[in-house]
């Protein structure tokens, strides 16, 4: 029996699966609080209950990790125009797993060069120009980065007509400086995966030792990625398939957490009705988002603001005093599980409201233009109307008891029709929660890591 | 050398007029431009982000409905705060509505600050001729 030990060291819980690679079957789950001080403690007491579950210690043969834990991977994107190089920056770093600390256009002020010094992003992505347009942004911010006191590295995927010069100045003032393809090469063709590829990289050499993840070297091969950019792997996988196993197509996954609330969606998102013209930058074929204000728990009272009392006492069937009064509960108590029909009832509101604002704000829009020859739809971002799938992961989705309608507030509304959200979509659970897992198996066994994933799927 | 030269092409305002774009897209292609053509219904920002990016030599606006002279008034002032003081505008189709004098329509548009304009019918290669004597890049074409 082949089994593999997959990780995951979130900020609340490190979560233990034991995987058997030829039956791609879940055998063992366990999870521990997360030692934040001391990153192998509550990493230890997860293996070791999961190896008390499976009746000894056994010969894995792959031992990997995924982590967000300690603030996970922390960026700063820099571009020129803040729709377009910078919005690109912004999709490369997300798509890498990262927590974008903040985005900046234009010229670097000073103020903003101390701002981003106290931030601390563990790298900084700098983007700027076409190939062969603007050089004198990507040269002068590269210029303040190089004077600046920030330790960050620094990932250059701007212009490449002036990409070597800017590289040279961060390195001659000693700054860690690595070279991308640009983000954004022309106008309407978007290039993230050079950037996430080295993105990738920096993480591995340098922020795994800097976490004190590195001395969890004992238990694991590795701590490979960012949890998101191995739940994005394993979106993609499931899309796409591999050589041998087919894929599902084209899939949206919301994954609902304490602090979060992250959407990824792997399709073109083109509009699938005709007469509509396309705007803005070509978004990605595997995008994510995430909404830092969405949460279930830190984030609670944030996502009470977010919905509004009308929302909120409406997605619960109670009054709005009520639901503040869980929010504030839960935001005392993260570890809290709800008990009784009342607090199951509210967190189920909490929710189906982080799942309805977290994929509003990921779908794309229509606008309408009124033109002599009449009303011109133009769409902004995805369509997702014609979306077949709709994957819920996270907590509260995998444990419910009913995870349906929990899902179904992502579903289109007739009320808002400008919003492309899917209209029907099969509905299906991660129910081991294992998404991330999946992720990082398919670095080593992607065959068996998609047959797990599309096995564990439950089908509403 | 013209194919470092970047030109900005769209169709202002709320104008769906598609195909003389393309037309235009791939005459400025085949005339060794690059394009960063931002098609229909664009915006006066879309036209000033795109050259910002890109660094365009020019930006080319086409209007075909009659309503190009509200649409393009503060198109070179805003060019000009976002640092693009230098770029050349050219603008061209039917620019206003009912038969009015070339002449006067030309000027307003050259007062809003386009260095060409040309009215309906004209040719793609005259304008390109005009581009490429703008840029100083005349010699090439001959």
């Amino acid at each position: 029996m082949a089994l593999a030990l997959l990780m995951d060291i979130g900020s609340t819980y490190t979560k233990a699966v034991a995987l058997d690679l030829e039956k791609a079957e879940v055998t063992a789950a366990a999870r521990a609080p997360t030692t934040v001080q001391e990153i192998t403690r509550g990493l230890a007491r997860a293996v070791s209950e999961l190896e008390k579950q499976l009746g000894g210690r056994p010969d894995w043969c792959h031992r990997l990790a995924c982590s967000s834990a300690a603030g996970g991977l922390k960026m700063v994107a820099i571009g020129l125009v803040p729709g377009l190089t910078a919005k690109a920056a912004r999709w490369a770093a997300l798509g890498a797993g990262a927590r974008v600390l903040k985005v900046y256009a234009h010229e670097l002020a000073g103020r903003e060069v101390t701002e981003i010094e106290a931030l601390k992003p563990d790298i900084i992505l700098l983007a700027g120009g076409t190939d062969g347009g603007n050089r004198r942004v990507l040269l002068h911010n590269a210029g303040r980065l190089a004077d600046s006191r920030c330790p960050a590295a620094v990932i250059l995927a701007g212009n490449k007509a002036a990409a070597d010069e800017a590289a040279s100045l961060l390195a001659g003032a000693g700054k860690d400086v690595r070279l991308a393809e640009n983000v954004l090469p022309e106008l309407d063709r978007l290039n993230v995966d050079p950037a996430r590829q080295l993105i990738r990289q920096v993480f591995l050499e340098k922020i795994i030792h800097a976490r004190g993840l590195d001395r969890t070297q004992q238990y694991l091969e590795g701590v490979l990625m960012p949890t998101p950019a191995a739940v994005l792997s394993a979106a993609e996988l499931l899309a796409r398939g591999t050589a041998e196993e087919s894929g599902l197509g084209d899939l949206l996954v919301v994954d609902v957490g304490g602090a979060t609330t992250d959407v990824y969606s792997i399709c073109s998102g083109q509009p699938t009705r005709a007469g509509v013209s396309l705007k803005g930058l070509p978004e990605p074929y595997a995008k994510r988002t995430v909404e830092g204000d969405l949460g279930m728990r830190v984030s609670a009272p944030a996502l009470y603001e977010a919905a509004g009392p009308r929302l909120a006492a409406e997605a619960a069937g109670m009054e709005a005093a009520a639901v503040r009064h869980y929010v504030e509960l839960v935001h005392r108590e993260p570890f809290l599980l709800p008990a009784g029909e009342t607090q199951w009832r509210l967190e189920t509101a909490l929710a189906v409201l982080a799942v309805r604002l977290a994929v509003e704000r990921h779908a794309g829009y229509l606008e309408t233009f009124w033109t002599p020859v009449g009303a011109t739809p133009v769409q902004h971002g995805k369509d997702l109307t014609a979306m077949p799938l709709l994957i819920g992961t996270g907590g509260v989705i995998t444990a419910h008891p009913d995870p349906g309608p929990l899902l179904s507030a992502a579903l289109y509304r007739e009320a808002e029709p400008h919003r492309l959200l899917p209209r029907a979509p099969a509905l299906a659970v991660d129910r081991g929660y294992i998404l991330a897992a999946a992720g990082l198996l398919a670095e080593v066994a992607p065959d068996a890591a998609l047959r797990a994933a599309k096995k564990n799927l439950l089908h509403l | 050398m013209t194919e470092e030269k970047t030109v900005v092409l769209g169709v202002i305002g709320a104008d769906v007029h598609a195909v003389g774009n393309r037309i235009l897209a791939y005459a400025l292609a085949q005339a060794g431009f690059k394009v960063a053509n931002i098609g229909v219904l664009a915006t006066r920002e879309e036209f000033i982000n795109a050259a910002l990016e890109t660094d365009a030599a020019a930006i080319w606006v086409s209007s075909l409905y009659g309503h190009g002279e509200l649409d393009c008034r503060g198109l070179r002032d805003q060019a000009a705060e976002a640092g693009l003081e230098r770029i050349l505008m050219y603008v061209g189709g039917n620019l206003v509505v009912g038969k009015q004098d070339w002449a006067g329509v030309e000027k307003r548009f050259k007062d809003m600050g386009f260095d060409r304009v040309y009215p309906p019918g004209t040719m793609p290669g005259r304008a390109i001729a005009d581009l490429m004597r703008d840029l100083g890049l005349v010699n090439e074409v001959d």
